[in-house]
């Protein structure tokens, strides 16, 4: 069994390779590979997988990528991570990639998947949409129909049909995926003190690069080697963070929410991971499994539809009840409409229900972390102090 | 994002021009009547609808006897008449952020403040939000935080986007179906009125007349001089048939009386009618880029007439439909029509088409270059903008600038930056005609 450093080591590396040199490995192991991009926050990755593709989760520059290039593509106002996403691919970081996928996130991911036409003509690109209608005869046959042309244009590209067993098979794969990642988030929620953000973070962020199946293998490994370790326990208070669903933040702006004495206990980084709230079914037609799973078994995010009045943060709040969680740090990247937009709405529904929370804005490249410190810090104190009153 | 009621012009216009301002005054009128329809709706038994203006499905609306608002053109008006700052700030004490669409701020300043609309006179809560989501992401937002207000019913119609820059059978159908499963039930329901798709007929076959004119009205700038401005002048005329009036016999006689303005005008061999009076000389022609800023449009505008400079395309005068390709509502197959508007907007177009639409204005309107007006808090438009200027430059040739401002936030106006900008861009356009290169 690996250590839990060493783990941690190397999901490191693959969350500083800005290189991508882990998809080119797996791409040189075999002729004709191919692997695909994809932006936040969710596209259904079984039909890549299916098509024998990697699927590659795209999360911007982070903070230690100087963006030279891609700042003179954006106006001082739109959020970093469109104008990281262009450095990386005019730079030639993206050459591994075969093609891009842009899910229906936001306006500015929408455009960049126009710009990425533009600019990268050699590339398949593909913008996502997901139905913000939830009838199975309504949004979801639209969104079926959405999964299978994707599949066919995978298929050209692959130079082989996909088939329905090819489906239900990564289905299953990508089950077994989203399990091993609800014990991750399980066991931090249980024990954070055993299992921090700042390594389930990197830990997740592995599955952006790695196969299902070997990233699967190595957030086991990662649970069984955090369950072994001894770390002390503190007496932190316990924070869901929610907001970073799209743009990251830095790792150290989520290690420094734990310095400041929050253990965050669920979150919505790398929310692709943990979209889907159960198993697929593996039986009957793949693509309406997966249209019913967005449909009736997804998690809840800003870019999606909350059909209801009274729906609006009941997912959140059912976070926070079912994680022991004392406050929510809105924590969301400057400029970021949906974020932004919701936040608002969703404090309300906290106010309401008498949860505290604080909220601040960030960049992937945020550098100055003592302002979020001294927040996080107070936050802590003051949610300790109410809860000994 | 449309429809500003027209201000009195400073000098009293010579004879011929009183032709145009009977349009403009019509226009005003029509505006006036519909905020006095919503003011009154309580009293006179009507429910009362909101909606956006791309995918403004105002003839389903009409079929429902809904009296109708449009938060965008709310919120333009109020930063017409300089009152939308102070419903940005407001908005933004109450927690929102000032990141976000100054659109929503200044419609939910305008709730924090009592719901008085621009006018003076209130506006109701509506009874129905038909979150008509098309081209842009912060509409989903915006009427989740109105419903979280005030509670009212929320229909969605989710448009697809054009990622590919095309319409797919299976986005037509999807919305269609939408339309009928989700939209027009809850509809009925709401307005306890029943949908009679024969009455939906007559209303869009009012509205080809008036999309028929209106194209005819924009075109008018392929000529030299142009009659109007295709951008300044043109979101007056698009006022009535991008909000409450598509499909009304009122909007057809509007742009019956209005084409005809135009067409004298260009018989006449005469330039656009600016705030002060008539252009006497066309020096520039020039495609614009994206929506005004509406908190200083007359200074934003006399910044063009003052330097010869008229407008003779632009998109923005497409956001509430695309009709100058071809587009025109089908009364014989009235949903799918609609769907068909829905997914055309200018804001539902992916890169390539919007690119294609710009190059091609530049060439049918003999233009001298692009420039953009990118606008801080829409990413719909602005997001992308700077690609689309090199882009353009490197197709058309033309030269292409670029200029910074916002819709409604006062603050975001820096009328020095933007003149210098302008006339540097316009000395560009002199010393490229001095090269011979046009």
């Amino acid at each position: 069994m690996s250590t839990l450093v060493s783990i941690v080591q190397r999901c490191q590396a693959l969350f500083e390779d800005l290189r991508f040199d882990a998809v080119r490995q797996w791409k040189a192991a075999a002729p004709g590979r191919k692997a695909i991009g994809y932006l936040p926050w969710y596209v259904p990755r079984e039909l890549v997988h299916a098509a024998g593709m990697l699927p590659v989760g795209i999360f911007g520059g982070g903070d230690q990528l100087e963006v030279i290039q891609g700042d003179a593509y954006y106006q001082s106002y739109i959020c970093r991570i469109p104008r990281s996403t262009i450095e990386l691919g005019l730079t030639g970081r993206l050459d591994c990639l075969d093609g891009m996928l842009f899910p229906s996130i936001c306006d500015v991911i929408r455009n960049l998947s126009g710009m990425w036409q533009i600019m990268f003509e050699d590339k398949y690109v593909r913008y996502f949409d997901v139905p913000q209608n939830y009838d199975d005869a309504v949004g979801g046959a639209f969104y079926v129909h959405e999964m299978r042309s994707l599949v066919d244009d995978l298929a050209r590209l692959g130079g082989r049909p996909v088939t329905d067993d090819d489906l239900r098979a990564s289905i299953a794969v990508y089950n077994d995926n989203s399990r091993a990642m609800r014990d991750l988030y399980a066991l931090r929620s249980a024990k954070p003190w055993q299992a921090p953000t700042s390594e389930v973070y990197l830990v997740s962020r592995a599955g952006c690069v790695l196969p299902p199946e070997e990233h699967t293998r190595l957030v086991r490994d990662y649970i069984a080697a955090a369950e072994a370790e001894k770390r002390p326990r503190r007496d932190n208070a316990r924070v869901v963070v929610t907001g970073s669903f799209c743009e990251q933040p830095p790792l150290g702006l989520i290690k420094s929410i734990e310095l400041a004495g929050c253990y965050i206990v669920d979150d919505d980084l790398v929310l692709v991971n943990r979209w889907l709230l159960d198993d697929v079914a593996t039986d009957g037609d793949p693509y309406e499994a997966l249209a019913r799973a967005f449909l009736h078994r997804s998690a809840s995010t800003a870019s999606k539809y909350d059909p209801r009045r009274e729906d609006k943060g009941r997912f959140l709040l059912e976070s926070v009840r079912r994680h022991g969680a004392e406050g929510v740090i809105f924590a969301a990247p400057s400029f970021c409409d949906p974020a932004l937009l919701e936040r608002p709405m969703l404090q309300e529904v906290l106010a309401r229900h008498g949860v505290p929370y604080t909220a601040f804005k960030y960049a992937e490249n945020t550098g100055q972390m003592a302002p979020i410190r001294e927040q996080a810090g107070t936050f802590a104190d003051s949610i300790k102090l109410w809860s000994a009153a | 994002m449309t429809a500003p009621t027209p201000q009195p012009v400073k000098a009293a216009p010579a004879k011929p021009q009183v032709v145009k301002e009977d349009a403009m005054w019509l226009q005003k009128e029509l505006i006036n009547r519909n905020y006095r329809e919503l003011a009154t709706a309580r009293e006179a038994g009507r429910k009362v609808s909101a909606t956006f203006v791309p995918g403004n499905l105002n003839e389903l609306l009409m079929c429902f006897d809904f009296a109708r608002s449009l938060p965008e053109t709310n919120a333009l008006q109020n930063g017409m008449r300089k009152k939308s700052g102070k419903l940005v700030m407001d908005a933004e004490r109450d927690g929102h952020s000032e990141d976000v669409c100054t659109y929503v701020k200044a419609d939910l300043g305008m709730m924090l403040n009592g719901d008085v609309g621009p006018t003076g006179e209130p506006l109701p809560k509506p009874d129905v939000l038909l979150l008509s989501y098309t081209g842009c992401f912060t509409f989903m937002k915006w009427f989740e935080l109105v419903r979280q207000k005030y509670g009212c019913e929320t229909t969605m119609l989710h448009v697809p986007y054009q990622g590919d820059g095309r319409i797919s059978p299976a986005m037509r159908d999807y919305v269609v179906k939408q339309l009928k499963q989700e939209v027009i039930p809850t509809l009925e329901r709401v307005s306890g009125v029943k949908f009679d798709i024969d009455r939906l007929r007559e209303y869009m076959k009012e509205s080809q007349k008036a999309e028929e004119d209106l194209v005819s009205v924009l075109q008018s700038a392929k000529n030299r001089p142009s009659p109007i401005d295709g951008y300044f002048g043109a979101v007056y005329y698009i006022g009535p048939i991008f909000t409450a009036f598509r499909g009304s016999p009122d909007a057809t006689e509007y742009y019956r009386v209005l084409r005809g303005e135009i067409e004298a005008r260009l018989r006449a061999g005469k330039g656009p009618i600016t705030p002060e009076g008539e252009l006497a000389e066309e020096k520039y022609r020039l495609v614009v880029e994206g929506p005004p800023n509406w908190t200083s449009f007359r200074e934003f505008w006399k910044m063009f007439y003052d330097e010869g400079a008229v407008v003779v395309a632009s998109t923005y005068s497409k956001v509430g439909g695309v009709y100058d390709f071809g587009f025109r509502h089908d009364p014989s197959r009235p949903l799918e029509s609609l769907a068909e508007y829905c997914l055309g907007c200018y804001t539902n177009l992916n890169f390539p088409q919007r690119i294609d639409m710009i190059c091609r204005y530049i060439e049918d309107y003999q233009a001298d270059g692009l420039l953009i007006n990118s606008i801080k808090s829409c990413n719909s438009f602005s997001a992308g903008q700077l690609l689309i200027l090199r882009e353009v430059e490197k197709r058309t040739g033309k030269p292409a600038a670029f200029v910074e401002s916002d819709l409604v936030d006062p603050r975001y106006f820096s009328a020095a930056n933007i003149k210098n900008r302008l006339e540097s861009y316009l000395q560009m356009i002199n010393q490229k005609r001095a090269r011979g290169v046009h």
